[in-house]
C-alpha cells in the first residue's frame, strides 16, 4: 500500500516540505492578507451607511451603526496585526482602539436606547419618518 | 544719639496718624488721645535733648562740626533729579558758559547749632502745650481730631526745622501752614473761625509764592539745595552793597517775601490776629511758639545770603522795626485778651526781625527763645483765664481775678515782667541785646532809627501788658456784673461744669503745671545770653562756654570780614577775639569809624556817637542798658496809672487823642484797606471775567452746539429713510427670493441629514484622494 501510493504520498510529503501551492495555500489561510480585511472593512461600513440611511425602525439604525462601528474596529485590529508584521513598535495601539471603540459603543447604545425609550413615551413611535419635529 | 534724630518728627506723626484714623472710629477715651499726644511729643523731646546733649556736650562732641546730618541713620534720595543747567552762578560770568550741576535733593535731617534749638523749643514747649491742652479740650468733640491736627503740625515743624535743604524746608513750611489752616479752623462751625482759616492760608500763599521763587532762584544759582552746598558757595560771592540787585539780594527778598507771610511782617500781618479764632492751645503753640517763627529760623539759616545784601538786611531791619511799633500801638487799645497777645506777637516778632536786619542773627534767635517762653505762657495763661471764665474773651468783663485764679496769676506774673523787659528775667537780656545791636550795627544805615522805633515800641509793651494784667487780674470784679446783663454768655460746650453762678474758677493741674514749667522758663530762660556789658558779673563776654547761646550758634552764622564762617569757640571759657566776632560787625571793635567795614561807610551811628562822648564802650553798652530799663519802666508806670490809679484817665485820653484812639482801635483800618483795594478789585475782576465767560465764551460755545444738533438732525434724517430704506429693500428682496430655496433643505427627517453628511463625507474623500482615485483609474 505504502508503496502503490508512495509517488503521491511523495509528492504530497514534498509539496509539503518544500512550500508547495498547497503549502503556500494554507500560509496564506493562516495569515491573511490586508486588503482582504480592508475590503470586508468596507463591506461592513457600507452595509452600516446604508442601513442607516434606508432603514425606518430606529432599533435597525442602531443595529446599523453598530455595523459602522465594527467596521472601524476591524480596520483597526487589521492595521494593528500588519504593523506587527512590520516590526512597529506602535502595533498594538490599534487594538487599544478597539477596546475603546467598543467601550464607546456600549455607552452610546445605553444612552441611546434611554433616547428611544424616552422618544417613544413621548410619540409613541419609533419609526423616524414620523419623527420629524426638526424642521422650520 | 545723633543718629536718631530722624525719630523725632516721624513720633509725632505717628501719634497723630493713630489719633486721626482710629480715634473716632474706636472711640478712644480723651484719656488714651492725651496719651498717645502727649507720649509722642514727650519721647520726641526726651531723644531731642539726649540726641543734643551727645551732639554738643557728650563724650566726643561734634559740636564744632556745624553739620551733622543723619546720613548714617535715615536719610534717602528723595527728589533725584538729575542734571540741571546753573545759568545764574558766578562761574557763569568767569567762563561764559552754562555749569550743569546734579541736582540731588535728599530726605535727610540736620543737626546743627540751630535745628538744635528749634528742636528743643518745638519739642520742649510743644509738650508744655500738649499737657495744657489735655486740660483745655476736656470735653470737646473733635478732640481726637485736635490732637491729631496738633501731632501733624509738631511733624510739619520739626521737618522745617531739621531738614537739611531748602526743599524740606518748604515742605515743612507748607505742611505748618496746612495745619494752622486746619487748627485756626477747628470751631468750623463758626463762621469767623473758618473765615480765619481761609485768611491765613491766602495769605500765607502769597508768602509762599515769594518763597518758591527764591528757592527756584537757588536752585538754579547755585545747582543744588542742600544748605551745605548753596553757603559754601554763596560764600564767595561779592557783597551787594545798599542799591545793588544782585542775584543774591533777589533769592533774599524771596526769602523775605516769605518770611513776611509765615512770621506776620507788616504787609502780610493780617492774618494773625484772626487766627485767634482757634482753640487758645493752638494760638499759644503755632501762633505765638513755634510756626510764626518760621520766618526767623529760615531767615538766620540763610545769614549767608542776607548778609550778602545790604539793602535787604535794611529792609528787614526797617520792616521789623514798622512792625514792631505798629502792632504794639494796636496792642494798647484792643479789649480782646487774645487779640492783645496776638498784637503782642506781631510786634515782638517785628522786633526779632530787627535784630537779622542789623545783623545780630544770633540774638534774633535768642528772641525766638525767650519769647516762645514767655507769649507759650502767656498765651497759656490766656486760656486758662478763658476757660476758668468759661469762654469770656473780653478783658472788659474780667478784672480781679487775682483771688480766684493764684496759680494763673503768678505764673502770668512771670510772662508780664519777661516781656516788659524787667532786668533777670528771660526777655531783658534778649530785648536789650536787640537794641543794643540795632544801635551799634555798623552793617547797615539808619540803626540809631531802628533802635527808636524799637524803644518806643518797647515802651508800648510794657504799657499794654500791663493794661492787660490790670484789666485781667487786678481791680474791681467786673465779672458779675457783666454776666447779669447777658447772663449765660459763653456757656456753649460748658455744660458739664457745676460751678455757682458764673465766679472764676482755677484750672486743673493739667493746666496750671504746664504754666509753671513756662513761668520758670520765662523767667530763667534768657540766662543762657547774658550780655557782654555784665562782663565784670560773669567774668567773660560770652558766660557759659557752650551753654551760652551766642558760642552755640556761632558756627552757623557767616562773618562778612573774614568770608568764613564763625569759628567755633574752643575752651569752656570764650575767647574774647571769636566771641567778638559773633556780633558780625568786628569793625565796631576795632574803634569807632577808623576801620572801613566791608559794608561800606553807613552813616550816623548813635552808639558811636555817644561812645565818642563817654570815652568807654562798656559805659555805653550800660547807658543804653539803663535805657530800655526806664522806658520800660515808664510803660509800666504809665499802664499802672491809666488803669490801676486813675481808672477815669485812660477814657479821658482816649477822646483826647480821638482819632489816633479810633486809628489804632481799628487797627489802621488795614483789613478794610485790603478789602477794598485787593479783595473788592479781585472780585470785580473776577465778575468782569465770569461775564466774559458766560456771555462770549459760553455764547461760542452753545452756538456751535446748535449748530452740531442741526448738523445731526439732518445726517440723522438722511440716514432714517434713505440709508436705512436702502438696506431694508434689499434686504426685504433677498429674503423674499432666497427663503423658499434655504427652507426646503430644513426637511425635518433624519436621515436626510445623515444622507448630507455621508455625501459630505464622500466628496471630502474624494477631493482628499482626488489624486490616487484618478491614478486609479489612468
Amino acid at each position: 500500500m505504502l508503496n502503490f501510493f508512495n509517488p503521491a504520498l511523495m509528492l504530497l510529503l514534498q509539496e509539503v516540505e518544500s512550500g508547495g501551492r498547497f503549502a503556500q495555500m494554507k500560509h496564506a489561510a493562516a495569515n491573511p492578507d490586508l486588503s482582504k480585511f480592508l475590503v470586508i472593512g468596507a463591506l461592513l461600513f457600507i452595509i452600516g451607511v446604508a442601513g442607516v440611511l434606508t432603514r425606518r425602525n430606529i432599533i435597525v439604525i442602531f443595529m446599523s451603526i453598530e455595523l459602522i462601528l465594527n467596521a472601524a474596529n476591524l480596520n483597526f485590529i487589521a492595521f494593528s496585526r500588519y504593523l506587527h508584521e512590520t516590526g512597529s513598535v506602535n502595533a498594538l495601539a490599534g487594538q487599544i482602539f478597539a477596546v475603546f471603540v467598543i467601550v464607546v459603543a456600549a455607552a452610546e447604545a445605553a444612552i441611546g436606547l434611554g433616547i428611544v425609550i424616552a422618544l417613544y413615551r413621548n410619540k409613541e413611535t419609533i419609526w423616524v419618518d414620523e419623527i420629524d419635529l426638526l424642521k422650520w | 544719639m545723633y543718629k536718631y534724630i530722624w525719630l523725632v518728627p516721624l513720633l509725632p506723626l505717628i501719634g497723630a496718624a493713630i489719633n486721626g484714623f482710629l480715634g473716632r472710629r474706636f472711640r478712644f477715651s480723651e484719656k488714651l488721645i492725651g496719651g498717645i499726644a502727649v507720649g509722642s511729643v514727650a519721647l520726641s523731646f526726651l531723644i531731642s535733648v539726649a540726641a543734643i546733649y551727645s551732639y554738643g556736650f557728650g563724650g566726643h562732641p561734634h559740636w564744632p562740626q556745624p553739620y551733622i546730618t543723619s546720613q548714617d541713620g535715615f536719610s534717602f534720595d528723595w527728589i533725584p533729579g538729575g542734571a540741571v543747567s546753573v545759568n545764574q552762578g558766578i562761574h557763569d560770568a568767569t567762563t561764559g558758559s552754562p555749569r550743569f550741576a546734579l541736582l540731588n535733593i535728599e530726605w535727610s535731617y540736620q543737626l546743627d547749632p540751630l535745628s538744635a534749638i528749634f528742636m528743643l523749643i518745638v519739642t520742649g514747649v510743644g509738650l508744655c502745650i500738649f499737657v495744657f491742652a489735655t486740660g483745655y479740650m476736656h470735653g470737646e468733640a473733635g478732640f481726637y481730631r485736635f490732637f491729631a491736627y496738633m501731632g501733624l503740625f509738631m511733624f510739619a515743624m520739626l521737618v522745617l526745622v531739621m531738614g537739611s535743604n531748602f526743599l524740606m524746608l518748604f515742605v515743612g513750611w507748607e505742611g505748618v501752614g496746612l495745619c494752622s489752616y486746619l487748627l485756626i479752623g477747628y470751631y468750623f462751625d463758626r463762621q469767623e473761625a473758618a473765615n480765619a482759616s481761609r485768611k491765613a492760608f491766602i495769605t500765607n500763599r502769597i508768602g509762599d509764592f515769594g518763597f518758591a521763587l527764591a528757592i527756584f532762584g537757588v536752585i538754579a544759582t547755585f545747582g543744588s539745595a542742600q544748605y551745605t552746598d548753596v553757603f559754601n558757595q554763596a560764600k564767595d560771592y561779592p557783597i551787594e552793597l545798599l542799591g545793588q540787585w544782585g542775584i543774591l539780594s533777589w533769592i533774599a527778598l524771596g526769602l523775605f517775601i516769605g518770611a513776611c507771610g509765615k512770621s506776620a511782617q507788616l504787609p502780610l500781618h493780617v492774618w494773625l490776629p484772626d487766627a485767634m479764632a482757634g482753640p487758645t492751645p493752638v494760638s499759644a503753640l503755632i501762633h505765638a511758639a513755634t510756626m510764626v517763627t518760621a520766618g526767623l529760623y529760615m531767615v538766620t539759616r540763610t545769614n549767608v545770603i542776607f548778609q550778602h545784601s545790604q539793602t535787604m538786611l535794611l529792609v528787614v531791619a526797617l520792616v521789623g522795626a514798622a512792625t514792631a511799633i505798629f502792632a504794639a500801638t494796636i496792642g494798647i487799645t484792643q479789649n480782646d485778651i487774645k487779640k492783645v497777645l496776638a498784637y503782642s506777637t506781631v510786634s515782638q516778632l517785628g522786633f526779632m526781625f530787627m535784630a537779622c536786619g542789623v545783623g545780630a542773627f544770633v540774638i534774633g534767635i535768642f528772641h525766638v527763645m525767650t519769647h516762645a517762653f514767655f507769649k507759650a505762657l502767656m498765651f497759656l495763661g490766656a486760656g486758662s483765664v478763658i476757660h476758668g471764665m468759661h469762654h469770656e474773651q473780653d478783658m472788659r468783663r474780667m478784672g480781679g481775678l487775682k483771688k480766684y485764679m493764684p496759680y494763673t496769676y503768678w505764673t502770668f506774673m512771670a510772662g508780664w515782667l519777661a516781656i516788659c523787659g524787667i532786668i533777670p528775667f528771660s526777655g531783658f537780656w534778649s530785648k536789650d541785646e536787640i537794641l543794643w545791636q540795632a544801635v551799634s550795627t555798623t552793617q547797615i544805615p539808619l540803626g540809631w532809627l531802628v533802635w527808636l522805633v524799637g524803644t518806643i515800641a518797647a515802651t508800648c509793651t510794657a504799657f499794654y501788658m500791663t493794661r492787660l494784667m490790670a484789666m485781667t487780674f487786678w481791680g474791681k470784679e467786673r465779672f458779675l456784673e457783666a454776666h447779669k446783663d447777658d447772663g449765660g454768655h459763653g456757656h456753649d460746650g460748658h455744660g458739664g461744669h457745676e460751678h455757682g453762678a458764673h465766679t472764676p474758677h482755677e484750672s486743673p493741674p493739667s493746666m496750671w503745671a504746664p504754666l509753671a514749667v513756662l513761668a520758670l522758663l520765662a523767667i530763667i530762660g534768657g540766662l543762657v545770653g547774658i550780655g557782654p556789658a555784665f562782663k565784670s558779673i560773669t567774668g567773660s563776654e560770652h558766660s557759659g562756654g557752650r551753654m551760652n547761646i551766642v558760642n552755640w550758634l556761632n558756627p552757623v552764622i557767616w562773618n562778612p570780614a573774614t568770608r568764613e564762617f564763625n569759628v567755633p569757640e574752643s575752651g569752656e571759657h570764650g575767647v574774647p577775639a571769636v566771641a567778638e566776632a559773633a556780633h558780625a560787625a568786628p569793625v565796631a571793635e576795632s574803634g569807632h569809624g577808623e576801620g572801613v567795614s566791608v559794608y561800606g561807610d553807613v552813616g550816623f551811628n548813635l552808639a558811636h556817637s555817644v561812645e565818642g562822648v563817654v570815652h568807654s564802650h562798656l559805659l555805653t553798652e550800660w547807658i543804653f542798658i539803663i535805657i530800655s530799663l526806664v522806658v520800660a519802666g515808664i510803660g509800666m508806670l504809665l499802664g499802672g496809672l491809666f488803669y490801676v490809679w486813675r481808672r477815669g484817665l485812660a477814657d479821658i485820653w482816649a477822646q483826647r487823642l480821638g482819632p489816633l484812639y479810633a486809628a489804632s482801635y481799628n487797627k489802621y483800618w488795614v483789613d478794610e484797606f485790603y478789602g477794598w483795594a485787593i479783595t473788592r478789585r479781585t472780585m470785580d475782576a473776577a465778575r468782569a471775567v465770569y461775564s466774559f465767560d458766560s456771555k462770549l465764551v459760553d455764547g461760542i460755545v452753545n452756538g456751535l452746539a446748535w449748530l452740531s444738533r442741526l448738523f445731526s438732525r439732518i445726517v440723522g434724517g438722511i440716514d432714517k429713510y434713505f440709508v436705512d430704506g436702502l438696506v431694508n429693500t434689499i434686504a426685504a428682496f433677498i429674503m423674499r427670493l432666497m427663503s423658499p430655496l434655504f427652507r426646503a433643505a430644513q426637511t425635518g427627517f433624519t436621515q436626510n441629514y445623515a444622507l448630507v453628511m455621508v455625501l459630505g463625507l464622500m466628496l471630502a474623500v474624494a477631493v482628499f484622494f482626488a489624486k490616487d482615485i484618478v491614478s486609479a483609474f489612468r
